[in-house]
């Protein structure tokens, strides 16, 4: 019977591809649709992951059959309805580009070719086909990821942004990812590149947020590329309801010299999947990721992360952390590899839970692979009640057990937070986590 | 100020407290001494309303309440000051933050208005002198990367802005040098009033060389079996506790 729905679910998106193509106009005719059509063989032959090792915890093939028609895949919305207060980060400036259900809107959005070659991909399939051809899903290609293939299939907006040579870029590229589903379930593709020439300092900040309380799915792609000596930051974040399914990966590749500082926040979500894949090309890489998952009800978020160090003298770290209430679930899948060239490497990485009932479960697991033997790599996973000695000392000083355990768990949460060096958005996030902790009139 | 009346109380199924009685007056400062694991830690656990405890007979009266039907944090207060053996470092939780928490919920229970950021912050810089502790420390997270002595210096302060009528000093000597002993010890001594009371547990004398007892008693096996004046400590630390092991045993 599973293998039905199944067999179903795969053959729908086959089916839809050719809706898809006939609503793409001049667009079938540009170089990337060539990829869209090799995208979609591979996905025939893998089909959307089932029993799949990497898939084990979280299943999105029952989820996305039983509660999606796919109906409005490729339909345009009007996007009146939608009021900016609904999502703009409060005081965060930058370069902003919002899509709504996966379609760009000019009107919402402002940014400026002052110091980035920056606009939609649409504009950019045409205008630099080559730059797309040369990059789109180049850096996944041995990546049997069906959810990326799919991606590669349907997308047909987001961001192109190319970060010139040594330019340091003090305002970042915020993308409003914006599911309207007010009226109908809402799909969306989202797919960006960023490049990141050698030298430069910049931030992307991707949000994803849901308007209305019908189901909505993103199945989004980011491409990175961080040339030699460049600075990369990256914050991906989604305060989602319990009708937000959402996949996404974040693949990037650094080249000798090179840093990113690599940002997730989950703050809800029915079923949320964040793979986040970062390869080391040249020596001397950082890798920095840090990661929180606030969860409550029935919110089933993953994080999957994968460092690949490839050359020497690298460095990774990482630390995510996530507090777990009611029935809410996390998956922690943290892989670092070292390949043999890799010497001198120091990879560290930290995952800590807090489980505030008995039905909240994580499943947390390293997944150290070390080919190298000069190197340095360290990793603990925690996962427990709350700090009974720190909550009695708390309450020793006359503070009342909720808030006690309101202050234990918002001080756990910021701790992440320090990383944040854009001051707006930290102060966004520290809000978030203060109004879900009560913390607000500290 | 504070009775206790037959108190026993176990952990984990085992007994540790196996009926203490104790008088406790405004004004008076009393020892508990004792060898290791005679149930000294424990006792002050309890009063401070520690859930791990089992309390299996007996009562506690502080101030015509049943101390052992409060909460940790009514008891605190109330006025029930534990200054911890082991202060447990709290990274995220600004030290000003939390005491700024602590004091305000203490004064709403005593019907006090709140205080404001302003009289906040002068009564803890006269209180920092009191117990000479540093401003750079306030303003780290709550007793992270301190030094023991840090953590007690701390502690006292802590007390100082808490103005507990009941303070119970668990091991506060352990893991301090001669300095910051007398430090701690100054403290304490400032803090004293005839309206308030100091329980002191001790392993040691020296202590009680800077915090002059007026009652000293000594606890072996769960039981006080001894009790005198300031002397009995000096008569502990020059014959140890193995006389007081052999009189309570032959006396069973």
């Amino acid at each position: 019977m599973s293998h039905q729905v199944d067999k179903n679910i795969n053959q729908l998106f086959i089916d839809k591809f050719s809706d898809f193509e006939n609503q793409l106009n001049g667009q079938k005719a540009l170089p990337i649709h060539d990829l869209r059509k090799k995208a979609l063989i591979k996905f025939k032959e893998l089909g959307i992951p089932n029993t799949h090792e990497e898939y084990k915890y979280t299943n999105f093939k029952k989820a996305l059959s039983k509660n999606f028609t796919f109906n409005q895949l490729f339909k345009n919305n009007d996007d009146a309805s939608i009021s900016q207060s609904d999502y703009l980060i409060n005081e965060l400036e930058g370069n902003v580009l919002v899509f709504i259900n996966g379609q760009f809107s000019e009107d919402a959005s402002h940014f400026n070719n002052n110091e980035i070659d920056i606009k939609p991909l649409t504009k950019a399939y045409s205008e630099n086909p080559n730059a797309i051809t040369k990059h789109f899903g180049n850096l996944y290609k041995d990546n049997e990821d069906s959810y990326a293939l799919l991606n590669s299939t349907f997308c047909n907006n987001g961001v192109f942004a190319q970060i010139g040579k040594n330019k340091i870029v003090n305002t970042p590229i915020i993308i409003y990812n914006i599911s309207d589903a007010s009226k109908d379930e809402a799909i969306s593709f989202p797919r960006n590149l960023i490049i990141a020439e050698s030298g430069s300092q910049s931030s992307v900040i991707e949000v994803f947020s849901t308007i209305g309380e019908k189901n909505s799915f993103s199945n989004a792609v980011n491409e990175i590329t961080i040339d030699e000596n460049a600075i990369l930051n990256y914050y991906k974040i989604l305060d989602e309801t319990e009708h937000v399914y959402h996949i996404g990966l974040t693949q990037a590749s650094q080249k000798k010299n090179s840093t990113i500082n690599a940002h997730s926040y989950t703050f809800g979500g029915g079923i949320i999947r964040n793979n986040l894949h970062i390869e080391q090309e040249g020596e001397n890489c950082t890798t920095n990721m840090f990661g929180l998952y606030l969860l409550n009800g029935n919110s089933h978020v993953d994080n999957h992360t994968e460092v690949d160090h490839k050359k020497p003298n690298s460095y990774s770290n990482e630390l995510y952390k996530g507090i777990l209430d009611e029935k809410s679930t996390g998956v922690f899948n943290g892989k670092i590899f070292v390949r043999k060239e890799a010497q001198k490497t120091n990879a560290f990485q930290s995952n800590k839970n807090i489980l505030l009932t008995d039905e909240a479960t994580v499943n947390s697991k390293p997944q150290l692979e070390i080919w190298a033997d000069d190197v340095k790599c360290s990793h603990g996973c925690t996962t427990g009640q709350m700090d009974e000695e720190a909550l009695f000392y708390l309450r020793s000083r006359g503070i009342d057990k909720d808030k006690a355990r309101a202050m234990l768990l918002y001080a756990f949460s910021i701790d992440v937070l320090k990383n944040v060096t854009i001051e707006p958005l930290k102060k966004y996030l520290d809000h978030i986590i203060a109004l879900r902790f009560n913390q607000n009139e500290l | 100020m504070l009775n206790i009346n037959n108190l026993k109380a176990s952990v984990e199924g085992k007994e540790i407290l196996k009926g203490i009685n104790l008088e406790v007056k405004a004004g008076e400062v009393h020892a508990i001494m004792g060898p290791n694991g005679s149930g000294k830690s424990t006792l002050a656990s309890v009063l401070a309303g520690r859930e791990e405890y089992e309390v299996d007979g007996g009562d506690v009266t502080f101030q015509n309440d049943d101390l052992l039907e409060l909460s940790p944090e009514d008891r605190a207060r109330k006025g029930v000051f534990l200054a911890f053996q082991y202060p447990v470092e709290i990274p995220g939780v600004s030290t000003t933050n939390f005491l700024k928490t602590a004091v305000n919920q203490v004064r709403e229970y005593r019907g006090l208005d709140a205080l404001d950021a302003v009289s906040f912050l002068s009564i803890m810089k006269e209180k920092m002198k009191l117990v000479e502790i540093d401003q750079s420390l306030l303003s780290r997270p709550l007793n992270e990367g301190f030094s023991g002595g840090e953590k007690k210096r701390n502690e006292i302060f802590q007390m100082a802005m808490l103005e507990p009528s009941l303070s119970i000093l668990d091991e506060t000597d352990s893991g301090l040098d001669i300095d910051a002993l007398r430090i701690v010890a100054n403290g304490v001594n400032k803090l004293k009033s005839k309206d308030n009371a100091t329980i002191v547990v001790t392993h040691y004398q020296r202590l009680l060389d800077y915090i002059v007892p007026d009652y000293v008693h000594v606890l072996y096996n769960g039981k006080i079996v001894k009790s005198g004046s300031k002397e009995l400590a000096m008569e502990l630390e020059e014959k140890g506790y193995d006389w007081i092991k052999e009189e309570a045993n032959s006396v069973v």
